[in-house]
């Protein structure tokens, strides 16, 4: 059970202005069937260019009718600038408060809102297209919209996420899965510029020599130990430790973390290192 | 006074005034504990085992003491999965659906996360398993463990649990049935089908909250969670909760009496709702397959119509009803139920579940039915996606109505 104040309860019993304005100056939709809530908020100016009529449809929960029934009552008697200035804030402000997780409807109001001025300036819809599965509930994110925030403006970070888009900034369940997707984007693209051209064997045995003598030995050298390289057979190249290495107990690990990473480095993802 | 109807049953129930008779004597009277050596005691534990024999025979357990008393249904759950997987040893793979209460889905991601293979059932858009693929995950050659419910508690779905057993059973694995919504709506016997565990919840049947039962089929091996104590034959220590054991049995012993007649006049309510609003609700849709369900339950979804609106409006004339809406919820995540059948999109935000008790009456049915029709007008003239001249939906495209 929501705990909604007495001015929600209000606006959702008895909503004000409910419906569509004639011939409207501006027409605005936010939201959607899938998200679970949709406003559409229609209004009309009078001679002295001010908000005279605003009227709203809304399919929702009871804060999003409650929140919709706000913005119109608000906005009547502003001018389009002043109307602009509103914020979802104002609507929660004007409500008295609404629960946490409810937040998205008084912004999914001040969506509408700037969707219907956007359509009084242009004369056109404001599309948001919703393709892929929705991610964040609270805002109607979904997988490919954040997909393209992301690689279009190159974010590193949930937090710059919900910035950007407000995905992830309402209950925050979706964190995690926005992250991933962060991940995901930033691996592609990792991938994309580090593709390395096809070498042949001679070539790819030249590259492992080298990083050996450039990247590995000095590290190995260090602790006392050193490796040979033994045989190079596909992607799998056999080296053998020499040294103090021989008897060190964490050899396996170099082995791993130091040369089959350095290696993977030059040459290719796919080298795998063997002692022998 | 403001009229009250009450129809969220499988939420919880009304205790019945017998039960509340029953219990009292255990506040007032016999409150010792029934393990003391002296007779004030230890004479309190024979109501103990009168209420065990009432408890086993409304799930058809063939001896008294195969039946463990909990704390509530997601306790039994709890204690079934976790105990067997835990006396069983090793790596069992676990088996379930995706369409269990929370008290399965629970421990099982719990032992997924800890490592344990898990394979959850899908069901079909009425809500059906499929058999066949219950068949394949079993004869995987591993030890199994499943947990299947018997009713779903959304839908009123029934799981033809007796040849999900089989099959589990014929696979040498363990099989745990969740029943908490199907005992006392329907006969069930433990004894004759291929169950070794059984989970039931006591105010789903017109017992108080704080009380349930595990059927422990004998020869079943299973930890107990809570040790400390001989208490439930060493299964489930703690000081044994008198009033409200006898307050179950009690409550069992009714619903084993008035089964037949509650079930009958449950369906016949249910039934005429379920028509009435199908009737004068535009937009509605019945969830779940009617021809295999609960008697008392029925889910509707309406398009274009968000089932918290419904439903606040519907406690605002005193109804009581529930929602798989994501609004409604604290996640803001749809029913997993509806999901798991593919509910499509336009109606997934618009379910209203109504489940029935015994004490439901004729009156309440004329009145949710004077008041739906109302709600979901109001509520369609609210919506933007209600669209009369056919032209379809004002949507940017995210509903595919077009």
């Amino acid at each position: 059970m929501w705990e909604y104040t007495d001015k929600v309860t209000d606006h959702f019993r008895n909503p004000r202005n409910v419906g569509e304005v004639e011939n409207p100056d501006g027409d605005g939709l936010a939201g959607s069937l899938a998200c679970g809530d949709a406003l559409r908020l229609t209004f009309k100016l009078d001679g002295e260019k001010k908000i005279c009529e605003a009227k709203f449809q809304t399919f929702g929960c009871a804060s999003a009718i409650a929140s919709s029934s706000a913005l119109t009552v608000m906005l009547i008697g502003k001018t389009i600038e002043e109307a602009e200035q509103l914020t979802n804030n104002d609507i929660i402000d004007y409500l008295g408060d609404l629960p946490k997780q409810k937040v998205h409807c008084s912004v999914m109001g001040r969506e509408a809102l700037e969707a219907a001025i956007y359509n009084y300036r242009t004369g056109k819809t404001l599309n948001k297209m919703l393709d892929g599965e929705v991610v964040c509930h609270c805002f109607g994110v979904t997988d490919k919209a954040l997909e393209k925030f992301v690689r279009d403006q190159n974010l590193t970070t949930a937090e710059g996420v919900t910035d950007a888009c407000k995905a992830g900034g309402g209950c925050g369940q979706c964190i995690p899965e926005i992250e991933k997707i962060i991940n995901r984007v930033i691996g592609e693209e990792k991938a994309k510029v580090e593709e390395k051209p096809r070498m042949t064997q001679l070539q790819k045995i030249r590259i492992i020599e080298e990083t050996i003598d450039r990247e590995i030995r000095p590290i190995l050298r260090r602790d006392g130990g050193d490796l040979e390289l033994h045989d190079v057979d596909g992607d799998r190249v056999y080296v053998k430790f020499v040294g103090a290495c021989v008897s060190c107990p964490v050899s396996s690990v170099t082995l791993k973390d130091v040369v089959e990473t350095q290696l993977r480095e030059a040459v290719s993802d796919s080298i795998v290192v063997e002692a022998v | 006074m403001r009229k009250s109807v009450y129809v969220d049953n499988n939420a919880t129930t009304a205790v019945a005034p017998e039960v509340t008779e029953s219990m009292l004597p255990f506040f007032t009277e016999h409150w010792g504990n029934p393990s003391s050596m002296h007779t004030f005691g230890g004479g309190v534990k024979k109501y103990i085992d009168e209420a065990r024999e009432q408890v086993a025979a409304l799930i058809g357990a063939e001896h008294p003491n195969e039946i463990i008393f909990t704390s509530c249904g997601s306790e039994s759950d709890n204690m079934a999965i976790r105990g067997v997987v835990d006396a069983m040893g090793g790596h069992p793979h676990l088996i379930t659906t995706r369409v269990e209460h929370a008290a399965v889905l629970g421990p099982a991601h719990y032992l997924e996360d800890k490592g344990f293979r898990l394979s959850t059932l899908e069901v079909d858009e009425q809500g059906n398993l499929d058999l066949d693929q219950v068949r394949e995950l079993s004869m995987t050659g591993k030890k199994t463990v499943a947990s299947i419910m018997w009713a779903n508690n959304e839908t009123g779905v029934i799981f033809p649990v007796p040849e999900i057993g089989n099959i589990i059973k014929e696979g040498g694995g363990i099989f745990h049935t969740d029943a908490v919504q199907i005992a006392g709506k329907l006969p069930i016997s433990a004894k004759d089908e291929p169950i070794d565990l059984l989970s039931i919840s006591g105010h789903k049947l017109h017992a108080p909250k704080g009380i349930g039962a595990l059927y422990i089929q004998r020869g079943t091996k299973i930890t107990p969670h809570i040790m400390g104590g001989h208490q439930e034959r060493g299964r489930r220590a703690g000081t044994e909760n008198v009033p409200y054991i006898v307050g179950l049995g009690k409550a069992c012993d009714l619903a084993m009496q008035r089964m037949e007649q509650d079930a009958a006049q449950e369906r016949k309510l249910r039934d005429r709702l379920e028509a009435g609003i199908l009737a004068t609700c535009k937009g509605a849709r019945i969830n779940g397959d009617v021809n295999n369900r609960l008697p008392n339950t029925t889910n509707i979804s309406f398009e274009y119509v968000e089932g918290e609106a419904i439903l606040l409006m519907l406690d605002d004339v005193g109804i009581c009803a529930s929602t798989g809406s994501a609004c409604a919820s604290g996640s803001l995540e749809p029913s997993h139920v509806l999901r798991a059948m593919d509910v499509p999109r336009a109606m997934l935000h618009g379910s209203i579940r109504f489940s029935l008790s015994r004490y439901n009456t004729d009156e309440d049915i004329d009145y949710v039915l004077e008041k739906m029709p109302i709600i979901i007008n109001r509520l369609r003239e609210l919506s933007p996606f209600v669209q009369d001249d056919g032209k379809g939906c004002n949507c940017a495209g995210g509903c595919g109505i077009g």
